[in-house]
């Protein structure tokens, strides 16, 4: 008996001093030593936030990189992968959906140049980032319909290209927020 | 006991064979739980051999035939399993049976309350009663020798045919029923009532009637029943899941599975293991009064050994003449064979044959008329009075040194050293005396048995301490300690020494052996995790012990040691055997059971076997198979030898383990090529 | 597989067993009582808690009262955790107005979350509060790592002990763990991650008007303070639904890197300390191998079957190269892989990509790293297994050299292997049993997302996780109903307990045993024989137990695909 009255004590001290005071303290030091990150990342264009560096959100627009698909339909509020199994017929649906998707808009790739990320839902449903040759082959498209030479997007790619954490971890890629928002700022509209 | 017991006589194998159909029953099978599930299956493949659909389904006429196949390959698996244990038992009742015979139609004197005697028959005396044996009559019960002295012929227990002398008090007073009296008479006092003589103690034992569980088998048996239990639930959940991908499984198959899985090879051979075990002791003239004693003689960590009659040969041997105060190598010698002449001890014998040796000649005859003195514990020493009056002695060295000054003779100079050195080099020093002249010292040296140090190092592979317990002082200990190489010991010990050593030892969690025979070793025998037994010591040693060696012997301890290894040794080799094979069964059923449904699962399929009944049923065969090919093996034992642990998991695991996964690969494609070749004829 | 990537993943697992020597060492320190520099500033501190609990920190417990205390406390907070999810409507720190929990579910969240399980059949951005993501949640993920970290502490306790009845006391282990372990760490760790990216606010889901002009709503919260206790609790239960594979809760290869070490880093310590406990050094450095070597091949098979990709889409589509569904681009394949086999390994059962759509053979790693749950395993139960396991091994090895078995000097009987049987039995017991009663019933197959055999690797991948208390899931299985909750509640609950209760009652029956010295007819357990051995041991025994439920679920599903593609 004695030892429940210990139990509920410790049930309630420590659901405050770790359920409580140790997010409150990470949230307080956090805001204080990095207000943008705690905050989320976010992006604000004139004033308004227009979504996050770290999330992906839904492109339309031909001027502008494409993310990955998303079988959420990047709700960032509902995260998830289409958890299709490898041999799942559904899965070859999807994929070859998101496949005429990007030949329709990039006319003259051919299928053997698309990366499998690019037509291959991320796990999140909100992946920010690109292969470097998704970006590569979305720009012949973004280059007719803003404008913006060739050469100019591709020396953007590889400008904000981002190498592999000491060389081992992780893969050359992009982040469509930042190259979105340079195409934005450089057509003035940002 | 017969000693030529290690053939199994085609009597026993008779007798094994109709006793596996009557532990069919399952009253008995329920003892054996992995054996039991098989029972169980074969009840259950029997039904559906009578109606196929009994548990729904839609069966061809075909799978009938199936079924029966594998309820025939069940039965005999089951069959197979009990064959083994009564082949094990056999064994030991046959020599129950022969010891049952010693003991009926005995008739016994009994002692009236007025003095006379009458005759009843030996099942009806009782714990006190008195009896009168007479020479040729064999004696009705255990009991102890209160008047008179007899050679007895125990050759019925033993297996020795040399007769031993039992008398009345000291350590030879104890004789067993049904040994056989050869001289004289004995009148001698009943120690047990009627069915708890030793005798009915041995055919319990061989009988295995009195067989228990030891606590390793038991743990054994509850992680078998455990496995058995996992892969009952792997069977009864596989069906739906079957069903979920469209192949359901029919339950003659699903059973065949189970009883590959289950480890029916070690099960079946569990307790012929361990029948086998005891039989072995009992084949060593060894009688261990339970399976736990066995199994902790595989265990022990300390081996308590006396130094006489264990270590040494029992007597002490003349090595060298040493002369004192200046007389002669010849005279010390001379004297020393005169004072032995009629000396009939071991010791008196070997001093004469050293004398020979040293040349010295003289005729026993010259001396016919010298007055022989015996030794006596007063005087401590013995000799000759020649009818010329001198006195001729040898004896313990303060006797005789107490003798001289008594009689006004001077001790020599250098006596005292040489007393100490060969006290010191581990010997015995006797004086000897003419006169009141002490003329010099026998030389007397304890003897190590040939072949000692070997064992103990042997002892020392298997990682087992030896510690020397003996009367002598120090000095001379330490000296056969190291002649014999054992790792320590004790001197000058007194039983309780030996009581607190096994104490402070089996604190330390070590488990303790020693052997012994006198009433005065039977505390320390009780209280060690070994204790052997003497059967030459006295009753109340035999009871203390655990074990008895009919040949009293007390290096038997070491092979005793063996075999408890053996035994443990032959239970993890064939457990491990039994889970390895169950990999290539795996791999023989599995792709059968689900062709049909994934074709593709025939790539797992790597023995290539026939079709998938005849794979299930070939690693079925198998299965059954497997466990009369191991009979041999667990009746024989698993060869132990002496080395370090790991380097012997190593090798036992390649064996056994590798060879677990790769016999029944090969066993089941061959079984599978002959069924495919049957059914094509 | 590239150079790159394959040197990626070992160097990963290689400073997990780097930085497990030292946290080892000082776990040892604090538990054993032999003092550390830093007693100084916890004791006062600690003082102040144990009054406030009430607790008298000299008296020591048996194993029975430490195991009713344990299981006491267990039971009050997942009360606790359940009143709040049930209540959470009703509760402050909820700006996105979430409801109360039904039932169900709230059982079985709090089941999940005490347990050290982490199963979600809920997606935290829509069906939790913030209080309740902290109080219940975060709160949670520090005290059910705690329970398993003194589970093993004690049993240490036990082996090291001679004929003695104490396993120390419950309420100062408690307490301890995470005074001197869990809250620094967490703590560290977690004001890194949000340097990283990892949003830590109050405020409420930001309404974003994107660049292509529509809107977005973004959840957020105090995701960082989760983040970090959940791995080095091996938790996993994350903040979104999509785990560690958001972009808020993992936002870069570098904070993936960091994550998957905070996984390891409490395991591997453990089996340190189980070494200096016993005073062999060498025993640790055997297991560390062995199961290091296990770790890396099953990282391996994930890695080679992910960048081979699906030959499916390859042969159908053209699409060739990495399997990407279900990854993200930021970790690619290789960390993908190493998280995938980390986490089941650590049994965490976070995930940064989503396991349903791994390859056959690199989903079915990580289900068998969960039905061996002892490759390092959980914090503490993981090494609770690795003992149950080197148990079993001793007795039969110990069989094959002739000699009662002994484990640490202390003699294996009847009663241990009745009691470490108990614990294995459970195991493949509460997976298969209600992997089948699903697969029967007409609820249980609506709730596969993928047909065929995928569907059966589904519900056993299900029951496996909660069983080896990981939390990872094909998630394509929508297990939000009535029955799911309740049966995989259960089956978390067995597997988390009953393997504790078992494991105490051999601690103490070990802990009054005399402790036997080593002679040259010991058996070593600090060999590498012999931790062949017991590999060779927990493998057979752990795959004969699964195999035919493997063969008819993603080893049939490889085969089947290589034989639709004509191999």
């Amino acid at each position: 008996m004695v030892n429940f009255w210990r139990s509920i004590r410790f049930t309630m001290i420590f659901a405050i001093l770790l359920g409580l005071i140790y997010p409150l303290v990470i949230t307080g030091i956090g805001e204080l030593l990095f207000p943008y990150q705690a905050q989320g990342s976010m992006v604000k264009v004139r004033g308004q936030v227009v979504g996050s560096m770290l999330i992906a959100q839904p492109v339309t627009n031909p001027g502008l990189f494409h993310p990955r698909p998303s079988a959420v339909n990047y709700a960032a509020n509902g995260s998830g992968g289409s958890n299709l199994g490898p041999t799942n017929p559904a899965l070859v649906k999807e994929v070859r959906n998101n496949l005429q998707t990007v030949l329709q808009q990039n006319p003259g790739v051919s299928p053997s140049q698309v990366p499998p990320d690019m037509v291959e839902s991320s796990g999140s449903g909100l992946d920010p980032d690109i292969s470097v040759q998704d970006a590569l082959l979305q720009i012949p498209r973004i280059a007719r319909a803003t404008g913006l030479s060739q050469a100019y997007l591709q020396g953007l790619v590889r400008q904000y290209e981002q190498h592999p954490t000491l060389g081992i971890w992780g893969t050359p890629m992009v982040n469509v927020m930042q190259l979105n928002l340079v195409i934005e700022r450089r057509l003035g509209k940002g | 006991m017969a000693k030529n017991s290690n053939t199994l006589t085609p009597d026993i194998l008779r007798r094994a064979v109709w006793e596996s159909f009557t532990k069919l029953d399952p009253r008995v099978m329920v003892r054996n739980p992995v054996m039991f599930v098989v029972e169980i299956g074969f009840v259950i493949t029997l039904l559906l051999t009578i109606d196929q659909n009994l548990f729904g389904g839609h069966y061809s006429a075909g799978q009938r035939g199936y079924n029966a196949i594998v309820t025939v390959i069940l039965l005999v698996t089951v069959l197979f399993g009990n064959f083994a244990e009564a082949v094990a038992e056999g064994r030991g009742k046959a020599q129950a049976e022969s010891l049952r015979r010693t003991k009926t139609d005995l008739y016994a004197n009994r002692k009236r309350a007025d003095g006379t005697y009458e005759q009843v028959p030996a099942t009806t005396l009782h714990k006190g009663d008195i009896v009168r044996v007479e020479a040729g009559e064999m004696i009705p019960a255990d009991g102890e020798v209160i008047e008179g002295l007899g050679s007895v012929d125990e050759s019925a227990i033993t297996g020795e045919s040399a007769p031993v002398i039992r008398g009345a008090g000291g350590d030879f007073s104890s004789v067993t029923g049904g040994t056989k009296l050869l001289s004289d008479e004995l009148v001698i006092r009943i120690t047990v009532d009627p069915g708890e003589s030793f005798l009915d103690k041995m055919i319990g034992l061989v009988e295995g009637a009195s067989r228990q569980k030891t606590p390793n088998e038991l743990a054994l048996s509850v992680l078998l029943a455990g496995l058995t239990l996992i892969f009952l639930i792997v069977i009864v959940t596989l069906e739906p899941m079957a069903r979920y991908v469209g192949k359901p499984i029919d339950v003659a198959t699903l059973i065949a599975l189970l009883v590959c899985l289950i480890p029916t090879t070690i099960g079946a051979l569990l307790s012929a293991i361990g029948i086998a075990g005891m039989d072995r002791v009992i084949r060593f003239n060894v009688i261990a009064k339970s399976g736990k004693a066995v199994e902790a003689a595989g265990d022990v960590n300390t081996l308590i050994l006396d130094k006489t009659g264990t270590i040494t040969i029992g007597n002490r041997l003349a090595s060298e003449f040493v002369p004192v105060g200046g007389h002669g190598a010849q005279e010390v010698t001379e004297i020393a064979a005169i004072s032995s002449l009629f000396d009939e001890t071991p010791e008196g014998r070997s001093v004469i044959d050293l004398a020979k040796q040293k040349g010295i000649a003289f005729a026993r005859e010259d001396y016919l008329q010298a007055e022989n003195v015996e030794f006596s514990a007063d005087t401590r020493m013995s000799g000759l009075n020649l009818p010329n009056g001198t006195i001729i002695r040898k004896g313990a060295v303060d006797a005789i040194q107490q003798f001289v000054a008594d009689q006004g003779g001077s001790i020599p100079a250098d006596l005292g050293e040489q007393t100490e050195r060969i006290a010191k080099e581990g010997g015995t020093p006797l004086a000897v005396v003419k006169g009141t002249e002490i003329y010099g010292l026998i030389y007397l040296k304890d003897i190590v048995k040939p072949g000692m140090r070997e064992r103990f190092e042997e002892l020392r592979r298997m990682g087992i301490k030896t510690v020397m317990c003996t009367g002598d002082n120090p000095l001379t200990a330490a000296t056969i300690a190291r002649e014999a190489g054992v790792d320590d010991f004790i001197a000058e010990a007194k039983p309780q020494d030996k009581i607190r050593l096994i104490q402070s030892e089996q604190e330390q969690g070590k488990l303790v052996a020693m052997s012994g025979d006198g009433t005065n070793d039977a505390p320390a025998l009780a209280q060690a995790d070994v204790g052997l037994a003497m059967n030459t010591g006295t009753t109340s040693a035999k009871e203390a012990g655990n074990m008895i060696d009919l040949d009293s012997d007390p290096t038997k301890l070491i092979e005793v040691v063996s075999i408890g290894k053996q035994l443990l040794i032959t239970r993890g080799a064939i457990t491990t055997f039994s889970i390895a094979n169950d990999v290539a069964k795996y791999f023989a059923i599995i792709p059968a059971i689900f062709l049909t449904m994934i074709p593709s699962l025939q790539s797992l399929n790597i023995m290539h076997l026939h079709s998938p009944r005849s794979a299930i049923l070939s690693a079925l065969i198998f299965n059954a198979i497997i466990i009369p090919l191991l009979i041999p093996l667990a009746m024989r034992g698993v060869k132990y030898r002496p080395m370090g642990a790991t380097s012997m998991l190593i090798r036992n695991l390649l064996i056994y383990g590798l060879g677990g996964v790769v016999a029944p690969f090969v066993g089941i494609k061959l079984i599978d090529l002959l069924l495919a070749t049957a059914s094509h004829l | 597989m590239t150079v790159a990537g394959s040197i990626g993943i070992l160097v990963i697992i290689a400073v997990i067993l780097a930085l497990g020597i030292p946290l080892g060492g000082y776990l040892y320190r604090v538990f054993s009582g032999t003092g550390s520099r830093l007693d100084a500033v916890y004791r006062p501190l600690e003082r102040l808690v144990y009054r406030a609990v009430g607790v008298d920190a000299s008296v020591e417990m048996s194993w029975k009262a430490y195991l009713r205390t344990l299981m006491l406390v267990n039971f009050v907070m997942m009360v606790f955790a359940y009143l709040v999810f049930r209540l959470q409507g009703r509760l402050p720190l909820n700006p996105d107005h979430v409801p109360a929990m039904p039932w169900a579910l709230a059982f079985n969240t709090a089941a999940s979350f005490i347990t050290n399980t982490n199963w979600q059949n809920y997606s935290g951005e829509q069906s939790l509060s913030y209080l309740s993501q902290m109080i219940a949640i975060t709160y949670l993920q520090f005290t059910s790592a705690a329970t398993g970290v003194v589970a093993a502490i004690a049993f240490l306790r036990s082996i090291s002990a001679k004929r003695s009845d104490s396993l120390g006391n419950f309420w100062v282990d408690f307490i301890k763990i995470h005074t001197r372990l869990l809250i620094p760490l967490a703590v560290v760790f977690a004001l890194v991650l949000v340097g990283y990216g990892v949003p830590q606010t109050l405020q409420g889901h930001q309404v974003a008007h994107t660049l292509s002009g529509a809107v977005q709503v973004i959840s957020r919260g105090p995701v960082a303070s989760l983040e970090a206790i959940k791995q080095l609790g091996t938790n996993g239960g994350g903040y979104f639904n999509a785990n560690s594979a958001h972009p808020f809760e993992d936002p870069s290869a570098w904070t993936t890197v960091l994550e998957m070490i905070a996984m390891g880093l409490i395991p591997c310590a453990l089996v340190w300390t189980f070494g200096r406990f016993i005073g062999n050094r060498k025993q640790a450095a055997v297991l560390y191998v062995f199961l290091t070597a296990v770790l890396v091949v099953g990282a391996f098979v994930i890695y080679a079957n992910e960048t081979r990709g699906n030959p499916i889409l390859a042969h159908a589509l053209g699409i060739h190269g990495v399997n990407m569904e279900g990854k993200e681009v930021r970790f690619g394949p290789a960390l993908s892989s190493a998280f995938a086999a980390i986490t089941t390994a650590f049994t965490t059962g976070a995930v940064n990509s989503m396991h349903d759509s791994l390859m056959p053979m690199g989903g079915f790693i990580p289900m068998l790293f969960m039905m061996f749950n002892l490759v390092f395993g959980g914090d503490g139960a993981g090494l609770l297994n690795i003992l149950m396991f080197l148990i079993i091994t001793v007795f039969l090895s110990g069989l094959m050299v002739g000699r009662t078995p002994e484990i640490f000097g202390k003699k294996i009987e009847a009663r241990e292997i009745k009691l470490a049987t108990v614990a294995m039995l459970v195991h493949p017991f509460i997976i298969l049993a209600p992997t089948a009663i699903t697969l029967t019933t007409q609820l249980g197959k609506s709730m596969l997302l993928n047909p065929g055999l995928h569907g059966l690797s589904e519900v056993l991948y299900a029951y496996t996780s909660g069983a080896a208390n990981n939390g990872s899931a094909f998630a394509g299985l929508s297990g939000n109903n009535v029955f799911f909750n309740l049966t995989e509640g259960l089956v978390m609950l067995f597997g988390r307990y009953i393997s504790i209760i078992a494991m105490f009652a051999i601690a103490g029956s070990l802990a009054k045993k005399a402790s036997i010295p080593a002679s040259s007819g010991t058996l070593r357990t600090d060999t590498f024989a012999f931790g062949g051995v017991f590999v060779a041991v927990f493998v057979i025994v752990g795959a004969l137990t699964f195999f035919p439920a493997l063969a008819i679920g993603p080893i049939g599903e490889q085969l089947q695909m290589w034989a639709s593609l004509g191999h």
